[in-house]
């Protein structure tokens, strides 16, 4: 799991992007005109009030929505001319998630949860057992792998998470909200793992927040703010 | 499929209760499915053991059972001499003149009495059924007024112990044995010597002739030589034919009543499927949308859901089926409609009634979660995200 | 009042999962209704029986004929009114799947032993003058078309040979009870027919049909009339009209025994899926319940308001049901299979059955979701966010 030598610093690549929902027969625009760059490497909180878009940013960059307009070109392919098929195998190879809420399947034990992603690749029986005993034991919890969700504390959970979204080494991780379901201590640990997973191994982090303890945690800050790029801050 | 089979046995694992009710719903209508089923097959398996081909059942041309019919003893002889009937080692014909009557006995509970066909058969009768075996007592003796009952008259109805005797036609008849008939129509009939019996009821002709044929090829000629005849206005079929022919109205009663019941209880099943996938689905929305984010398809989501109702009517299933195997035990005795005479027959479970029956359970199962899985497997993910 | 009104906009909040579970409540009321019709149909001629008739049949079995002249002595027992006869046909017409009663009857006394047949007398006239005249029942003329006037050919299985016979008279019944799916033809055309080419089985009649003067006697004047023939040839049993009719019913016992089962396990079945979706229904609301604890709501009310549910619930499947049952039954009386039946009609114990079971599902449905949604915590209700 080494960094990969880049052909160009720029990971994520945003030109004009446009998201318009329709409700019935209103045009709802919730983003308009996004243009941005996002290097390799990076680790880059996304941030504004509720209503300014940054989640829909999030999920375009994901590749869970598709732009009405614009480009979205990652790692040099535009993603908005992708199939629903095509995209989710990309999603698979190139993307790791992690939720507000943890979003684990309760009836899967913490290994079998951290296994899932793993499912869609061609990877035999032992080759994933391995695969997921690494990571469980990144986030320390390789003695907790049977247990449950439910029977997993919030940390815990959010920690599982992270196991799962770094198990099929993405380039990319995305994350939304990720302590906001947290108290103070379990939230500085999972900083932490992140900004260990950024710096150790070159993880490109995206991350909405709208806690300032987390977004200290990122190397740069982008503001939203009804569907616009505010301002920059490194 | 890449979502993996646990992930949806322990999700109807978890929804205990729901998942009890909406199996036991459809185990119902599985185990009403099969016992219709069984009640038809153990209905055939009686009716097709009652004779056999070799044999040829002949009646009076119109009538369409031996009670009906009647066959002059000149007729009877004709027929016994024809040159496709059989003949023992002795060179005596193999040929049966019989003569049923109904007689009403009282079945044990009931004060109502119930139609018994009571045969009089000629001495080769036996010989002509030789899946008629004397179980308890012996057989009447020839000239005799003595008579012996099929195992199921026997079980169901009083006064049929052997030593015990029945009145009728002014003579008191003694039962000196109990005979079975490998669970063929004849295990509900009583016999008697057809001379003594002609002679109380002051019969003049029999009622049907059975005769042996010497190859079971023959059959043809013989009902044509019977039809080219004019002395002989008879109809001519094959024992077992004949039998199941008897049947058919019962038959065909038990497997339209059987059909409408099922599809009208699969409604049932089917609609509670259907509201415990929705609910599922409904309770899932969250984890659907993460695995489409994870990276699995719209298709697998499908079959994942689809797996799972198809999961809970093959639980219905078998549960339906384990209950039913024990209607094997049981007899029902009932009213004939075309021979107007008790006929008792059993539930049979036979493989293909086992592989009808899951294959009815999974088609429910099929039905009723393909709506709810269709609706998963459509989610926007970033709907179904906001909504977890 | 604002209990009913959360509780009808609760019903049609979940509208799929509500059309779902009443479609089935409909389905079971619907196949429950059906199904106890069918018993009904089979105890038929056992309702439109009249207690000051009797049957007198040969004691071995009702294949056996009896004399003719039997009648003459039965006439002088004490009690009897009128002494008629009646032969079971059983003719073919055109195809066996077209079967309904024909008895070769008395036609000098036998229609009028039976006052719910309503005959117009010129057509009674006619029918006793033509030798090879008919008179047929209503629901059968309107069956197959018939008029007066057409000539019916009926083929002979008891009694062979190809016989035509005309219609002289139409009779309706004297309500929905009354059998009007039946076939009168005169005994003596067949029997002058038989006795030629039969010699030995003419003058016997399959069973006589007696009217007594007084109900309560009905007893004793059986027995007399069967004293009056012990060991004679043909001995004989006298039964009221009713008993005869419970005896066909009773020779078909397992059947109809095993309908009636069938029909409750049905409402069974409906109440499992009831019950599952009151229960996912309930489970899926567990906040909202616990708020109406937080504002003041005792237990009991949140309990009821689930019960109320699954009671609008069973309501309206139980109306819809009940409605669709009568158009049903029609149908099914009409097809071939529905022929079958001599009369075939929705009775108001059948109704009364089916809002009973709606009711009982109702309740059995609500009583676990209803009991623990009463009892849920605050706490716990509160902390269960969606």
């Amino acid at each position: 799991m080494s960094a990969q030598l880049a052909n160009s610093p720029v990971l994520v690549e945003i030109k004009n992007l446009v998201k318009t929902y329709t409700r019935g027969d209103q045009d709802v625009p919730v983003l308009r005109d996004i243009s941005l760059n996002i290097l390799r490497g990076d680790f880059i909180s996304l941030m504004g009030p509720s209503g300014s878009g940054k989640s829909t940013l999030l999920n375009l960059i994901a590749g869970i929505d598709k732009p009405t307009a614009g480009i979205l070109r990652i790692d040099g392919e535009d993603i908005s001319k992708l199939s629903e098929g095509d995209l989710a195998d990309w999603r698979a190879s190139n993307i790791g998630f992690i939720f507000q809420f943890y979003n684990l399947m309760p009836v899967l034990t913490a290994f079998e949860n951290v296994e899932l992603p793993l499912l869609l690749t061609n990877l035999n029986k032992s080759q994933r057992r391995e695969r997921v005993h690494l990571t469980l034991n990144m986030v320390g919890l390789e003695d907790r792998m049977d247990h449950y969700p439910n029977e997993l504390s919030g940390g815990q959970q959010q920690r599982v998470a992270i196991a799962r979204a770094v198990v099929t080494d993405p380039t990319i991780l995305v994350c939304d909200e990720p302590t906001g379901d947290l108290d103070k201590q379990s939230a500085t640990d999972v900083l932490n793992m992140l900004k260990e997973l950024n710096s150790a191994l070159g993880k490109t982090i995206i991350m909405v927040t709208h806690d300032a303890h987390a977004a200290e945690a990122a190397k740069r800050m982008v503001h939203l703010e009804k569907g616009e790029l505010i301002d920059e801050v490194n | 499929m890449k979502i993996p089979f646990s992930y949806i046995f322990r999700n109807l694992w978890t929804r205990k209760l729901t998942t009890a009710l909406t199996a036991s719903g459809m185990a119902l209508v599985v185990f009403v499915f099969a016992a219709v089923l069984m009640l038809d097959a153990g209905l055939k398996q009686t009716m097709g053991g009652t004779g056999s081909l070799d044999n040829v059942v002949a009646i009076r041309a119109g009538s369409e059972t031996e009670i009906q019919s009647g066959v002059s003893r000149d007729q009877a002889s004709l027929v016994e001499s024809m040159p496709q009937v059989a003949r023992n080692k002795d060179g005596k014909v193999m040929a049966s003149k019989e003569s049923l009557v109904l007689i009403s006995l009282f079945k044990t509970g009931q004060d109502k009495g119930s139609n018994i066909v009571t045969r009089g058969v000629s001495p080769m009768g036996l010989t002509l059924r030789p899946q008629v075996k004397i179980k308890t007592g012996r057989m009447f003796k020839t000239g005799s007024s003595e008579i012996v009952v099929g195992r199921n008259v026997h079980a169901d109805f009083d006064g049929t112990q052997i030593g015990q005797s029945i009145r009728f036609a002014q003579r008191e008849w003694t039962i000196v044995g109990v005979f079975d008939a490998g669970g063929s129509a004849f295990d509900s009939e009583i016999w008697g010597d057809v001379t003594q019996l002609m002679q109380a009821f002051r019969r003049n002709g029999f009622s049907s002739i059975i005769v042996k044929l010497t190859n079971s090829d023959n059959y043809d000629s013989l009902v044509k030589d019977i039809k080219a005849d004019v002395r002989l206005t008879l109809d001519a079929k094959r024992e077992q034919i004949f039998y199941e022919d008897q049947s058919r109205a019962l038959s065909t009663f038990i497997s339209i009543l059987g059909s409408v019941l099922s599809v009208i209880f699969s409604i049932g099943a089917i609609i509670g499927a259907a509201i415990t996938m929705y609910s599922s689905v409904a309770m899932r929305t969250g984890e659907i949308g993460t695995l489409r984010a994870l990276g699995f398809r719209r298709p697998s989501i499908l079959v994942a859901f689809l797996s799972e109702s198809l999961l809970l009517g093959l639980v219905g299933g078998l549960m339906g089926l384990f209950f039913a195997t024990f209607l094997q035990a049981i007899t029902i005795s009932t009213l004939n409609f075309q021979s107007f005479s008790q006929l008792a027959f059993s539930f049979a479970l036979t493989p293909k009634i086992v592989i009808q029956t899951i294959l009815f359970s999974l088609l429910m199962g099929f039905i009723g979660g393909f709506l709810p899985a269709m609706r998963a497997a459509r989610m926007k993910i970033v709907d179904s995200l906001r909504a977890a | 009042m604002y209990y009913f009104k959360l509780i009808f906009k609760n019903v049609f909040r979940a509208k799929l999962r509500t059309a779902l579970t009443v479609t089935g409540l409909v389905v079971a009321i619907v196949a429950f209704g059906l199904l106890q019709t069918v018993v009904d149909a089979w105890y038929a001629g056992a309702n439109a029986s009249s207690g000051t008739r009797l049957v007198t049949r040969n004691a071995i079995s009702l294949v056996f004929p009896m004399p003719v002249y039997y009648r003459e002595r039965m006439r002088s027992v004490e009690g009897v009114k009128t002494v008629s006869y009646s032969q079971w046909f059983g003719g073919i017409y055109k195809e066996p799947k077209n079967f309904f009663p024909q008895f070769a009857i008395d036609h000098t006394n036998y229609l009028e032993m039976f006052p719910e047949f309503i005959i117009k007398s010129e057509e009674l006239v006619a029918f006793k003058r033509d030798r090879q005249g008919a008179m047929v029942g209503r629901k059968l003329a309107d069956q197959f078309g018939w008029k007066v006037g057409d000539t019916i050919p009926i083929r002979g299985t008891i009694f062979q040979g190809n016989w035509q016979f005309t219609i002289r008279g139409i009779f309706d019944g004297k309500d929905e009870s009354t059998i009007t799916r039946q076939f009168f033809m005169q005994w003596d055309y067949i029997n002058e027919d038989i006795k030629r080419r039969f010699p030995r089985r003419g003058d016997n009649i399959g069973a006589f049909n007696i009217e007594i003067k007084d109900a309560s006697r009905a007893a004793e004047v059986s027995k007399e009339i069967d004293n009056l023939f012990r060991n004679s040839l043909a001995e004989t049993l006298t039964e009221t009209e009713k008993a005869f009719q419970l005896g066909f019913v009773a020779q078909s016992e397992a059947i109809v025994v095993a309908i009636r089962t069938v029909s409750f396990v049905v409402i069974f079945i409906i109440m499992a899926v009831v019950a599952n979706t009151m229960a996912m229904t309930a489970r899926e609301r567990i906040a909202e319940y616990a708020t109406l604890k937080v504002l003041g709501f005792s237990p009991f009310y949140v309990g009821a308001l689930i019960f109320g549910e699954a009671m609008v619930l069973a309501l309206m499947g139980a109306l819809i049901g009940i409605l669709l049952t009568f158009p049903m039954a029609q149908g099914f009386a009409s097809s071939p299979a529905g022929a079958a039946f001599a009369v075939f009609a929705v009775t108001p114990s059948t109704v009364q059955l089916q809002i009973i079971c709606a009711f009982v599902v109702g309740i059995v449905a609500a009583i676990v979701p209803s009991i623990r949604s009463a009892r849920v915590k605050i706490v716990d209700g509160l902390r269960h966010v969606g």
